[in-house]
């Protein structure tokens, strides 16, 4: 039996249809539904073992990016979300899918209950921008996307990326329990430290992504799901050898490995 | 009902980006100093609300806890001197209002009453400017008074006010009694003349009594008595003609009969420009090309892409309601679009968007005349709208460009263009057929019909003037056209309609009217259209150009599938009538018949324009002779132009790479910054087939031939595209005409020049295109870009955007602009010639006259195809193609972009001058870098073509050019490279 994913779609998400093909090439059965085909039936959910909220301008990024879209799949969804968190099955947010995610709570999910932690609040330079980062992943951290992993090299595509949490309370929790998951770092591997364009937001100690503390349910700015095919890195025509696939795919491929192993 | 306020603003000591971004760009544009700006979000809500409920959407939906702090009926703006209010004006589209009403009902878990509204304002704190200061900031940066209403107060006065809305409520209280009206044209010319102008219709006599003569013809008549309608039109009827027949919708100019005298006195007749050249290009060429699939007939061109997709292009153009509002003109430009592209054949998913503004310079230090905006602010508003309405359509854009010319401050052009693809068939159906059938019903989806862009096709036919209409302005809803563009994407593969078109220009009149001619006939129950606010007559209703929405013909046996996939996805769709095979086109409003008009007069009744061309005698040849004491001076200087320097600040915002196809993005090179040629996606996954798309423009070189002007453009996208690894035969173009007012008149005493210019730049459409196999897929015109109040009258410069796109087999054969190793041998590929007439140098050192580049096609034709076979044979490291700036840019572009140095010698280039061989802006050239291990191959495949080994690459970062005459240039590309970033580094 393959492991199989469902991807939301619908209300101005608009990576939906990338981050399908990103979960079929990571070997996945993978259907992109509409929230309220979901909402209509949330029992649907049960038939799968990996959710995915792609990135794209929910409502317009009105209000504020992921809030409203945050809301509704609370309001609608919220039971059957935790449910699926409780069953070990995996969650990604990506980009505008993060942002709804620490929205809604769901991440850092300190307790197992929705609650904002954190934020994703406007860039530092306040504009949205297309440009690719280089990301280390943390060494410590428990997230099950990113196994075995060192470094990534993915776009950022957003105006509200900066990653603010509470207080210094929660910063320290996430680090002691192994919840960062990725950091901006420079061209030679050091780190970023919230230099420009370097750290692309300003986010607080470079953070670009976060897991729940099973390490399951994962959130990022960064768009993995854009760099399949080695054609998609903005040099590949300098490179000696052009790799067929691109880095962003290994992390839904950890994701499928995972079902395979744990929940299969 | 009650009335209620939210304020929103950053928690106290947290940075607020926003107004630190506000400081910055009101010191950079009004050189103002504002010691320190808070930018508080307000939502005011129209409804019954309990202070539970209040409480409640104010920390669960409008408050980020972490950094921010709110407050109901309190303000949070403290510590400021002068405060700003910013609020839409009644009828204008509120985004953010409506997507906070949704929020607003999934908070409460209760849907909200009909007219229980949200409505989004702006709260601009600022410390350090006094009220004077103040109201120039409202006025000149952040409020546009067509669309916008804003109150400044200060501290002490909004003590006074004591918690009193500021603005206010944006509701549209006009409850007209509706009418229809009859309109007389029985009266005499001056008369209907005038009724022309004051209608808006811009329909000229012979026109006016072209309608006159149907109406009073007897057969009109008796059906006219058979249906109880008035003898003479109503308003519906005559309001529908005129935007029937627009400039905007029927391309008068381009159908006329033309009397054209050439420069030697010479006179010939051209049967229409469309047909005697436009489309006589793709007769031709669609004799040597396999690959189309529909042209001309369609919202968009459509060509073959692989086995099982076909892929649509289309460019439009949003000029003159960019001018008046930058931002909402521009979005609806970009969405509008888009909606022309998911309405080719039975609706194609965009792929890709491409966009070329043209402005006067943003540094411009003269006065601005009345009703116009400083381009400095048309560029950031238009680029905004452009941004949010393609990023959040989650569509890529991919190319573009920005030109500046300081006669594009009589009107901007704003040229939008997008990519779509389609699977062959879908639900069983060739999909690039469609046609309403008698008996399918009408059915309106997306937005609501509002006033907003009513009399936008017949506005866009007319020179911008003092009584340019207010309601000519739309503002785009990107999110309401997203879901509506998913929706029906699910049902055309369900195979739930038969025809599909967008409301664009003419809105249903448009859409409908030419719907209908397949069916031959159409009954429309404009009662039965859901409207944004009462009050509008069945004609507005009709008119209208409200967004977001597309019509479709659904047989009756789906139409219960589709409304209930409709309502499962939260898009409006309304039955608007049947189509059938009446012969008529008649509009009911509550039961009454509004107008009936007959389909063959209003599709063929229009009366062609005759119309008189004469081309003024060129100025005698003239060269331009220059010398320079200081060529990397100069080199910095051009790179520095506004024409040629980097435009990264902008187009980082756009999202290039949604959908994962980017293959070449519009920034190459070791540092991610050198100014790609072309953009190249991969469509379709697991496929390595591609699309390169590309543009080409040059307005420059129009006042010194028109021809030239068109020819450059063409080769200009040509080159970009063969630099990347495009063949020649694969290539489909989009011509899109601008052009200022070509009909000789009073207020146009030099039409007919203009319009001679009009003919030379045809000419060099079919002749280039014929030469090059490149087959017009679809195309449009604007004919009307002129400025007129009082005596201050500004023409844009005739001006043609040429896109173009290709197939490509093989993403992984393609090649990038930056020099890639050093020892690589750098090649010039073509000739080079003294032609610096309309050059960026020339521009620079304010030098007029001299030759306008010439291309000679034959043999560039031959040279595109040798450089395609050695770029896909793996022999070109690096290709990039020469243009605005000459050699020297590409040279400095090439090297900086790959973190490397040039040695090159010019001196044997084929001119004597230093000048003309570094800054010489002659066509069909390029840099090309070879490995030293391919020269062999390189020049054998070459063979036959114009290319000259000038030098190698070299690892020291030092661009080195020997020129003629012993002179050289001798920079550090750092140096180069910034000079070339700096201009519009904002």
């Amino acid at each position: 039996m393959p492991a199989r994913a469902i991807v939301l779609t619908g209300f101005g998400i608009n990576c939906d249809n990338e981050t399908e093909r990103a979960l079929e090439r990571a070997g996945a059965e993978t259907r992109r539904v509409h929230l309220n085909d979901i909402a209509d039936d949330p029992a649907m959910l049960d038939g799968y073992h990996i959710l995915a909220i792609p990135g794209g301008f929910s409502f317009g990024d009105h209000v504020a990016s992921g809030k409203i879209l945050a809301n509704r799949l609370r309001g609608k969804l919220g039971g059957p979300i935790l449910k699926f968190v409780a069953d070990r099955k995996l969650v990604i947010g990506i980009c505008n899918g993060f942002q709804v995610m620490v929205k809604m709570g769901i991440l850092p999910l300190f307790e197992g209950e929705y609650r904002q932690e954190v934020t994703l609040a406007w860039n530092d330079t306040c504009r949205f921008e297309n440009r690719w980062v280089k990301l280390r992943i943390a060494p410590d951290t428990k997230c099950v996307w990113l196994r075995g992993m060192d470094t990534l090299e993915v776009p950022v595509r957003h105006g509200e990326g900066k990653f603010i949490v509470k207080d210094d309370a929660v910063m320290e929790r996430l680090r002691a329990n192994g919840q960062i998951a990725l950091r901006y770092i420079r061209p030679d591997g050091s780190p970023a430290d919230g230099e420009f364009p370097f750290n692309p937001n300003g986010a607080a100690d470079d953070i670009a992504g976060i897991c729940d503390p099973s390490g399951r349910v994962f959130g990022l700015m960064p768009h993995p799901e854009a760099y399949q095919d080695g054609t998609n890195h903005p040099n590949w025509t300098r490179m000696e050898n052009l790799p067929e696939e691109g880095m962003g795919l290994r992390v839904f491929r950890n994701a499928v490995d995972y079902v395979q192993e744990e929940l299969l | 009902m009650p009335v209620n306020r939210i304020e929103v603003a950053m928690k106290g000591g947290r940075p607020d980006p926003a107004g630190v971004a506000l400081c910055a760009r009101l010191h950079e544009d009004l050189n103002v100093q504002v010691a320190e700006a808070w930018i508080i979000d307000v939502y005011t809500l129209l409804g019954d609300f309990t202070a539970d409920e209040l409480e409640k959407v104010r920390a669960d939906l409008f408050t980020d806890p972490i950094i921010q702090d709110s407050a109901v009926n309190k303000s949070m703006a403290s510590g400021y001197d002068c405060v700003i209010e910013v609020g839409f004006l009644p009828g204008v589209t509120d985004n953010v209002g409506r997507s906070a009403r949704e929020g607003v009902q999934d908070t409460l878990g209760r849907a909200l009453a009909e007219g229980e509204v949200v409505f989004k304002s702006t709260l601009h704190a600022l410390r350090g400017v006094d009220k004077d200061t103040a109201l120039r900031i409202a006025q000149k940066a952040l409020a546009n008074e067509l669309i916008e209403q804003y109150v400044v107060k200060t501290a002490e006065e909004m003590a006074d006010l004591d918690g009193e809305p500021l603005l206010a409520l944006p509701i549209v209280t006009q409850r007209s009694e509706v009418v229809v009206h009859e309109i007389n044209l029985e009266v005499d010319d001056d008369a209907l003349l005038a009724l022309s102008r004051d209608m808006t219709l811009a329909l000229d006599l012979t026109e006016m009594k072209t309608v006159q003569a149907h109406y009073r013809a007897p057969q009109t008549q008796a059906e006219r008595a058979k249906r109880s309608l008035p003898a003479n039109p109503t308003d519906i009827e005559v309001e529908v003609i005129a935007q029937t027949w627009s400039e905007h919708c029927k391309h008068k100019i381009f159908s006329a009969v033309i009397e054209y005298t050439d420069e030697n006195g010479e006179t010939r007749e051209i049967d229409g420009l469309f047909k005697s050249y436009v489309k006589a290009t793709t007769e031709t060429v669609s004799k040597r090309v396999d690959w189309l699939v529909s042209v001309f007939e369609d919202n968009a061109g459509i060509i073959k892409f692989d086995e099982t997709h076909n892929f649509a292009l289309k460019a439009e153009t949003h000029n003159s309601p960019s001018a008046l509002d930058p931002y909402g003109g521009a979005m609806t430009g970009i969405v509008g679009v888009n909606r022309d592209v998911l309405g080719a054949g039975l609706g194609c998913q965009c792929i890709f968007n491409t966009d070329v503004f043209c402005f006067a310079s943003p540094f411009h230090t003269g006065e601005i005349p009345a009703r116009l905006l400083h381009p400095r602010r048309v560029l950031r508003g238009v680029h905004s709208g452009v941004r949010d309405g393609g990023n959040q359509s989650g569509i890529p854009d991919i190319n573009g460009a920005i030109v500046f010319h300081e006669r594009f401050l009589g009107k901007p052009l704003v040229f939008c263009g997008t990519g779509g693809l389609i699977p062959t068939t879908t639900a069983g159906r060739p999909s690039h057929e469609k046609a309403a059938r008698p008996g399918d019903l009408i059915v309106m989806t997306g937005g609501r019909i509002g006033k907003d862009g009513i009399h936008g096709a017949t506005f866009s036919s007319e020179e911008l003037h003092e009584g340019s209409p207010a309601t000519a302005v739309q503002i785009g809803d990107p999110i309401t056209q997203k879901k509506m563009a998913d929706f029906l994407l699910e049902a055309r593969d369900l195979g739930l309609f038969s025809c599909i078109t967008d409301d664009g220009a003419g809105g249903l009149s448009s859409s409908i009217g030419e719907m209908a001619r397949a069916s031959n006939g159409a009954e429309v129950h404009l009662d039965k259209a859901p409207l944004k606010y009462a009050g509008l007559a069945p004609w507005e209703i009709f008119l209208s150009e409200a967004q977001e929405r597309m019509t479709l013909s659904v047989p009756t046996d789906m139409i219960d599938a589709f409304l209930d996939l409709a309502r499962r996805r939260e898009v409006e769709a309304t039955v608007l009538g049947t189509f059938n095979d009446s012969g008529r086109l008649e509009c009911w409003f509550e039961g009454k018949l509004a107008g009936s008009l007959d389909m063959e007069f209003l599709h063929e009744g229009l009366p062609r324009m005759r119309l008189q061309a004469k081309l003024n005698p060129p100025a005698p040849p003239s060269e331009i002779s220059v010398e320079s004491n200081d060529l990397a001076a100069d080199l910095k200087a051009v790179l520095g132009s506004l024409n040629v320097c980097s435009k990264e600040s902008f187009v980082r915002m756009y999202d290039h790479e949604v959908l994962g196809q980017s293959v070449l993005k519009q920034f190459q090179g070791v540092a991610h910054d050198g100014p790609g040629d072309a953009g190249v996606i991969r469509p379709v996954a697991g496929s390595k087939r591609g699309i390169a798309v590309a543009c080409g423009i040059a307005p420059k070189y129009a006042d010194l031939d028109a021809y030239s002007m068109m020819a450059c453009a063409i080769d200009e996208a040509v080159r970009n595209l063969i630099s990347v690894g495009a063949r020649p035969g694969m290539i489909a173009g989009l011509d899109n005409f601008c052009w200022p007012d070509p009909v000789q008149s009073e207020k146009t005493p030099d039409g007919s020049h203009k319009l001679a210019q009009l003919v030379r730049a045809c000419e060099a459409l079919y002749d280039l295109c014929v030469a090059y196999d490149i087959p017009l897929i679809s195309g449009k015109d604007s004919m009307k870009n002129d400025y007129k109040i009082g005596d201050t009258k500004i023409s844009i410069p005739p001006t043609v955007l040429f896109t173009a796109a290709a197939v490509l087999e093989d993403v992984t054969h393609v090649a990038t602009m930056d020099a890639k190793r050093a020892g690589d041998y750098v090649y010039v590929v073509g000739e080079t010639h003294d032609e610096l007439g309309g050059s960026e140098y020339a521009a620079l050192r304010g030098l007029s006259g001299g030759t306008a580049p010439q291309v000679s096609p034959l043999g560039a034709r031959a040279m595109y195809e040798r450089l395609h076979k050695a770029i896909t044979g793996g022999l070109v490291a690096s290709c990039h193609d020469c243009s605005d700036g000459g050699l020297a840019v590409a040279l400095a572009e090439s090297a900086f972009a790959g973190g490397l140095g040039m040695d090159v010698d010019l001196a044997e280039i084929g001119v004597k001058s230093a000048v003309s061989a570094l800054f010489s802006e002659s066509q069909s050239r390029f840099v090309v870098t070879v490995n030293p291990g391919n020269l062999l191959a390189f020049e054998a495949v070459m063979a036959g073509s114009p290319i000259q080994r000038v030098g190698t690459v070299m690892a020291e970062p030092m661009l080195r050019i020997e020129c003629p005459g012993g002179t050289h240039v001798d920079a550090p590309i750092a140096e180069l490279k910034a000079a070339w970033k700096a201009p519009l580094a904002w």
